[in-house]
């Protein structure tokens, strides 16, 4: 994991602190409040790890792929319960890292899946069989 | 949290965010001042627990989640350390960029904190 992709990596390790701290917190205090609320933030924590592990060893075709299910699903969620969060704010007492689509956050969790995405498409796994097909080459980090 | 110390810590946090975020950007890699300025953060941060500790001992309690407060300080606390070591794996621009994002993070985290201590009710 070099160079810009670098930086990607902490602020999606920061979102994964702040999702888990505040999932945490959530569940532990008033968790029959709103447990799909919770629930839903809960997993968004998860997201947010998974992805954070899988763009540090995207190198592999196996954890890239883990980065593309998650980045998506992290992509899906923000706009799926950004927009259920503005038609149906009754549902959405209970703040969740998504919700309004990451207004809490700076609209972070908005913005990000969509760099997750570009570092992805821009850095294909490298395949040791391809590797030996083709001329000699110096390997790559 | 005491409100004038919120304030120069937020101040420094922000500061030094700013400084490596736009130190990296320019080129810069990783310098006694830029990793230093994140030492300073935690050394701040650390006096932050020892004030939080010590706080509603002196008639200064939160009024909000006591949790929720020590989940926050203590994130920011982890964050300082792991993000110098995540970012001298290279020797880059982007390592100084890393810890910058670091530090203003911590600074939304402060205020956050303080928000916590002083305004929210439990």
């Amino acid at each position: 994991m070099t160079g810009v992709g670098r930086v990607l990596v902490i602020v999606y390790a920061i979102m994964a602190l702040a999702a888990t701290g505040r999932s945490f917190v959530q569940i532990v205090e008033k968790f029959d409040e709103a447990p799909l609320a919770y629930t839903l933030s809960a997993l968004s924590a998860v997201v947010y790890i998974v992805a954070t592990l899988a763009l540090v060893f995207a190198g592999s075709r196996r954890w890239y792929r883990v980065a593309w299910i998650a980045i998506g699903f992290e992509l899906l969620g923000v706009l799926v319960i950004g927009t259920l969060s503005i038609a149906f704010p009754e549902l959405f007492q209970h703040p969740t890292v998504w919700s309004l689509f990451g207004y809490g956050y700076v609209f972070i969790p908005l913005v990000l899946p969509f760099f997750g995405l570009w570092w992805l498409v821009k850095h294909p796994p490298v395949d040791e069989r391809e590797l030996t097909d083709a001329a000699p080459a110096a390997v790559t980090s | 949290m005491i409100l004038w110390f919120t304030y120069v810590q937020v101040a420094i946090a922000v500061a030094a965010g700013l400084f490596c975020f736009i130190a990296g950007l320019a080129g810069r890699r990783p310098s006694d001042w830029t990793v230093g300025s994140l030492a300073l953060v935690e050394l701040l941060l650390i006096v932050q627990i020892v004030v939080a500790i010590v706080a509603p001992l002196t008639g200064n309690p939160p009024t909000g989640s006591l949790l929720e407060f020590w989940v926050y300080l203590v994130s920011a606390a982890l964050l300082p350390p792991a993000a110098v070591v995540w970012a001298l794996l290279e020797r880059s621009r982007w390592s100084t960029v890393i810890m910058g994002v670091a530090a203003l993070a911590i600074a939304v985290m402060l205020w956050r904190m303080h928000i916590i201590w002083t305004v929210q009710v439990a």
